[in-house]
């Protein structure tokens, strides 16, 4: 599958030529041995240097990031009372409209910046690069969850379970954590274990279904994630189960100190021990993608699974291991959540919409995990950003939601993108170049 | 297909005479919900009586309430559901089928049957249950009706939670603006429109997997009327948020019989609205050109385009006109119950009203009646936990996802949608 093909880990039927990369010469191709005659094969136009960066995936990110960035620009300034100010005598003095459209602007993403990456206003080094690692914790359980979404893609399903599988996954590692009494380093161990089964076993129950029942994943994950919410809710409220001893509140009790995640660079900083695990789950599902035979039979069930199942490959059982692996590594998403980020106890907003984020994130990274290892440092940023950006500015948090939203719908139509910034005319020129011979064929 | 073998189509058609498909599942989830009966009901039986009242102040005529014993009530029924399912039982290993009134006969005493379990000792007031259920179904409905029409026509819609956030954000904010609940109504309707249209936009020319768009479009929206929210609302909320709630519209002689009246005709208009919608979608999708075309369009877009149906152009327009009607069920939350707008008030009924979808099998009717059923479910939630239900609470919200996950699963009849839906059509 071609690298620029916008949502190819989703596509199961590749041969529908919906990519972007001369879909007309693959349709001519595909379609030209259907119709009895022999197979023709168009000349391909030769790609110009322009036309080969405007349809490199990287340029579309960038874009897309940057089209994401001015919608919220926009947003801001819109809402930002100075420029509504400055607006009412626009045509007297347009210089204080616009110098207030910067103010609000750069005001707002310099204080993202300055919450995402490198606070300048503080003395020294060590506690100026301090939001760095804000994002790097905020990454954390993203990237988890993301692993999770982006191996399911890959293997054709859409997982949009992320947020079920770690309301499960929080509610079994924070029952360990909170309930037992182990020593240091088995009790952390033990806890991790049940998230991950916890997530495995909500994800595998949609993979189960599937392969037996033929079932949507689709429709499995998103009844299962109110079901997980309402189970975890459940739990939460009833005395002995999962709830705080002499506490009336839905709360678990908080996670016990020889269960929680250490600190990896100090008490300085928030960073924890998850941060290890998530880069050790993204090298294992890299290897597993690329290197093994399971990932292999994944990749190709995601690419065609009737010529999967014709090739040997037991497409049900694969649903059922991709589903248990996908949720398994939500699970330590939502594991790295309870032990390391918010220690204080399970509530059932444990997952703080980290289960959706995750689909963004794995589709801005392409289902490839490292690229989920950046897109989710990003969105990490974008959080962390966010909070300084409310703080500072005044700018509410959703306002991230919104950039990130924007951001993978663009990304999703490369067409759309490279149309805005007037990039596609050579591409155009080409493919109707291609379509001549298309037509005769038929 | 040539004369000169003839073999092959002969011996399909002798399997066929004596193939028999025996399906268990029926039987199987009859038997698991007769057992539950049996044991929790009956084994965890509750004295007293259980009391429904019908009642209300303005009926021509008072019907007296319904008294029953709950331990008798219990065992009669519970027998009924062992006898439904024998006779399934028997039915399926004779190779026929459980016909869906079977089913729906089933689900009706087993909720009795329930009632009379977890009522025991107090009562209800079932007029208001139902009355409440309406209530709590009305966005359903919307949302569903528009997921008909739009996987109907093969696209599927997964943003019905965010075209009901978006029309309950709007027609608040516009209601308010110029004190005008109906232009709130309209303002509802396009902004549902405009999230269809984005979700058309992209799954259609730019061939997005459509799932992929609609969960995209749900943050999109949920990020955008929440900023608005804090920012604009919050600015000025006598200005942007308080809008007038509709009135109360009953209508005469037929909003005084006793239970259907309340119940059905003292609603206010975009109640009516919905009566009506649910007959125009059903009526038009089956008896008119339109529904033809859509429905062709939804189930083999190569057909469809060959007899010339522009089937894009009928995909782009079917999914923004269903994106009006849920986006009028979006104006339910604020001007039809609540009033003003809160932040994600939605509450993931967009995802019930996708599965009151599946469950009513792609069929306007059939998925009111789910998302009826679903609405019921959520307002008994509320009426037993005042009277203080044995059930904890979150086991009843639960159901719609639990009766989704079976439909889907195939345990409650075949669950299959339009054939092209899903799939983007691209011209060869």
């Amino acid at each position: 599958m071609s690298g620029s093909t916008p949502t190819d880990p989703g596509r199961g039927d590749a041969a529908d030529g919906t990519g972007t990369a001369a879909p007309a010469a693959e349709a001519a191709a595909a379609a030209a041995p259907a119709s009895g005659g022999r197979p023709v094969v168009p000349p391909r136009a030769e790609p110009t240097l322009l036309s080969r960066i405007s349809q490199s995936s990287v340029t579309v990110t960038v874009l897309a990031l940057v089209l994401g960035l001015v919608a919220g620009g926009i947003l801001i300034a819109v809402t930002n009372s100075q420029v509504q100010a400055t607006a009412g005598y626009f045509f007297a003095r347009p210089t204080d409209f616009f110098a207030a459209v910067w103010q609000a602007v750069a005001g707002g993403y310099g204080a993202l910046f300055q919450g995402s990456v490198y606070n300048i206003n503080r003395p020294d080094f060590l506690s100026g690069i301090r939001p760095l690692m804000d994002t790097l914790t905020f990454a954390t359980p993203l990237i988890a969850a993301a692993l999770g979404v982006g191996l399911a893609f890959r293997v054709g399903l859409f997982n949009i379970g992320g947020r079920g599988q770690m309301l499960i996954a929080a509610a079994a590692a924070g029952w360990v954590g909170s309930t037992m009494n182990l020593p240091w380093g088995l009790h952390m161990i033990l806890a991790v274990v049940a998230g991950l089964i916890g997530g495995a076993v909500w994800g595998g129950l949609v993979g189960f279904l599937k392969a037996r029942t033929g079932a949507h994943e689709v429709i499995l994950t998103i009844m299962l994630n109110y079901i997980a919410f309402y189970l975890l809710a459940f739990l939460l409220r009833t005395p002995g189960l999962l709830q705080a001893p002499d506490s009336s509140n839905p709360k678990s009790g908080p996670m016990a100190d020889t269960a929680v995640f250490p600190k990896i660079l100090g008490d300085r900083y928030n960073l924890h021990f998850g941060f290890i695990l998530v880069i050790l789950a993204t090298i294992f599902v890299w290897w597993l993608l690329n290197r093994s035979a399971l990932g292999f039979r994944f990749r190709a069930v995601g690419e065609n699974p009737e010529a999967s199942r014709v090739a040997g490959i037991n497409v049900n059982n694969v649903y059922i291991y991709a589903m248990l692996l996908a949720g398994a590594l939500a699970g330590l998403g939502g594991a790295s959540q309870v032990l390391g980020s918010v220690t204080s106890g399970v509530t059932s907003g444990i997952d703080a919409g980290i289960g959706f984020d995750a689909i963004t994130v794995a589709l801005l990274g392409r289902s490839r995990p490292w690229g989920i290892f950046a897109a989710g440092v990003l969105f990490g940023a974008l959080k962390a950003g966010s909070f300084s950006m409310q703080a500072a500015q005044g700018i509410p948090i959703d306002i991230v939601t919104v950039v990130q939203a924007v951001v993978v719908l663009m990304i999703a139509a490369p067409p759309l993108v490279r149309s805005i910034f007037f990039l596609n005319r050579p591409a155009r020129r080409a493919a109707a170049a291609s379509r001549l011979p298309e037509v005769s064929a038929k | 297909m040539s004369v000169t073998t003839p073999s092959p189509e002969l011996s399909v058609s002798a399997s066929l005479e004596s193939a028999t498909v025996k399906n268990w599942k029926a039987p199987i989830v009859f038997a698991v919900f007769s057992v539950i009966a049996v044991v929790v009901f009956v084994g965890f039986r509750r004295e007293g009586v259980s009391e429904f009242r019908f009642a209300t102040g303005s009926d021509f005529f008072a019907i007296p309430p319904l008294v029953v014993g709950s331990t008798p009530a219990t065992i009669v029924l519970s027998v009924l559901l062992l006898a439904l399912t024998g006779y399934s039982v028997w039915r399926t290993s004779t190779a026929r089928t459980t016909p869906i009134w079977l089913v729906s006969l089933f689900g009706v005493l087993f909720v009795a049957d329930f009632l009379a379990w977890v009522v025991a000792g107090n009562f209800i007031n079932a007029t208001g249950l139902l009355l409440g259920s309406i209530a709590l179904s009305a966005p359903l409905i919307f949302g569903a009706l528009g997921g008909v029409i739009s996987e109907r026509v093969g696209v599927v819609n997964v943003a019905i939670e965010g075209q009901l956030l978006a029309g309950a954000f709007t027609s608040a904010m516009v209601a308010s603006m110029t004190g005008n609940a109906l232009v709130g109504l309209l303002a509802a309707m396009v902004a549902g429109v405009l999230v269809g249209m984005v979700l058309a936009v992209f799954s259609i020319r730019y061939l997005v997997e459509q799932v992929i768009v609609g969960v995209v479009l749900n943050v999109l929206v949920a990020g955008l009327t929440g900023f608005l929210y804090s920012t604009v609302m919050g600015s000025n909320e006598a200005l942007f948020n308080s809008p007038p709630k509709l009135p109360q519209l009953p209508i005469p002689v037929l909003s005084e019989i006793p239970v259907i009246g309340p119940i059905l005709f003292r609603q206010t208009l975009i109640i009516y609205l919905m009566y009506v919608a649910i007959f125009l979608v059903w009526w038009g999708l089956y008896k008119t050109k339109w529904g033809l075309r859509l429905r062709a369009v939804g189930e083999h877009p190569q057909a469809a385009d060959t007899v010339g149906i522009r089937v894009n152009m009928t995909r782009f327009w079917n999914v923004s006109l269903a994106g009006a009607i849920a986006g009028l069920g979006g104006a339910y939350f604020t001007l039809g119950s609540v009033g003003g707008f809160t932040k994600e008030m939605t509450a993931g009924a967009g995802f019930i009203a996708l599965a009151a979808v599946i469950f009513g099998r792609w069929d306007p009717i059939k998925a009111t009646l789910a998302a009826l059923l679903f609405g019921f479910a959520s307002n008994l939630q509320n009426v037993l936990g005042a009277i203080g239900s044995p059930v904890p609470s979150e086991f009843m919200l639960m159901l719609p996802y639990v009766i989704t996950i079976l439909a889907v699963a195939g345990f409650v009849g075949q669950s299959r949608g339009p054939a092209a839906s899903g799939k983007a059509y691209v011209k060869q």
